[in-house]
């Protein structure tokens, strides 16, 4: 099962969870995915130790992507 | 479009770079090459501030040493300068008010997902978080970051931040660390430098927490150029 995560004020929320193998598990979390990044959240998969990736489209083969917020220097 | 998101204008086309440049477009992308200047000139503009008040006191003190009060009034300014410099970079990596609640474990939880054992077990004890990259190794605090450059003697002082206030302290180191491996040199030009001197310098403004993480981010640096001498100067390119 995968996870969209979105960090937020309450730690993170699960936004959507999918499989592969359930097509209408699969249309809600890109529908989900595409409504976060609407909202200004950009997603982001990790690759392995110290690599990350910023995605547009949702990786249905990633087990874990993370919705964060945008940084900024302060 | 949510409070802090880009404009559609700022909206780039990601090709692995960070969206946030399109927010500092005028800046050039940072590079092993672009920090070491940095670093260099921050030495150079430290030294313009202090070497003219030490001299002024030098030349005092020769005319007439009556002058000796003024004179050692300029003396303190000279040390104070670069002094307030590294305090302001110290400043970077302050903690700030953490929750206890619920959010915040969920956001340490996710946290620790995200590090290795050796990097959460000195979270827990100094708040920041150690990474390493191909400029150097990262600490990573609520809002700002560390960077020790390779050979563990330089340090340059980042202001960078999660533009959502209302996130747990777990969750904006988070933010960083995520930005920071998608895009290291995109991460150092989206972060603004508040202070770039020597480790030793920017250790005593530093609380206990502070120190035991720079001591070890100086020591990975310092062990990492003496592994790879051949990758000092040399050019690092955005991550894919």
């Amino acid at each position: 099962m995968s996870r969209l995560i979105r960090m937020d004020r309450t730690g993170h929320t699960t936004v959507a969870e999918w499989t592969t193998d359930d097509p209408a598990t699969v249309s809600d979390a890109v529908a989900a995915f595409r409504a976060e990044l609407d909202q200004g959240y950009f997603a982001v998969v990790t690759r392995g130790e110290g690599q990350a990736e910023q995605v547009t489209e949702l990786p249905l083969d990633a087990p874990l992507v993370i919705l964060r917020r945008p940084i900024a220097g302060g | 479009m949510a409070p802090n998101a880009l404009p559609p204008s700022a909206e780039l086309e990601l090709t692995g770079a960070l969206p946030e440049l399109a927010t500092v477009y005028w800046r050039p992308r940072a590079s092993d090459q672009s920090l070491t200047r940095a670093g260099r000139l921050w030495t150079v503009t430290t030294v313009a501030h202090s070497v003219p008040f030490v001299a002024v006191a030098v030349v005092l003190t020769l005319l007439n040493p009556i002058t000796l009060p003024v004179a050692l009034i300029l003396y303190a300014h000279a040390w104070a300068i670069p002094e307030l410099y590294a305090a302001r970079g110290a400043g970077v990596v302050r903690s700030r008010a953490t929750g206890d609640g619920a959010p915040e474990r969920r956001a340490l939880m996710l946290l620790g997902d995200l590090i290795g054992l050796g990097a959460r077990e000195l979270h827990e004890r100094t708040g920041l978080v150690i990474e390493r990259g191909q400029l150097g190794t990262w600490l990573l605090g609520e809002a700002g970051a560390l960077l020790v450059r390779p050979g563990g003697r330089r340090v340059h002082c980042y202001c960078v931040k999660a533009t959502d206030r209302t996130l747990p302290a777990g969750d904006r180191i988070a933010h960083l660390l995520l930005a920071l491996r998608a895009d290291e040199t995109g991460f150092a030009t989206v972060a603004n430098l508040a202070f770039s001197g020597a480790v030793w310098r920017l250790r005593r403004r530093l609380a206990p927490g502070g120190r035991e993480a720079l001591d070890a981010a100086s020591a990975r640096a310092a062990t990492r150029a003496a592994t790879a001498p051949e990758q000092s100067g040399a050019a690092v390119p955005a991550r894919p």
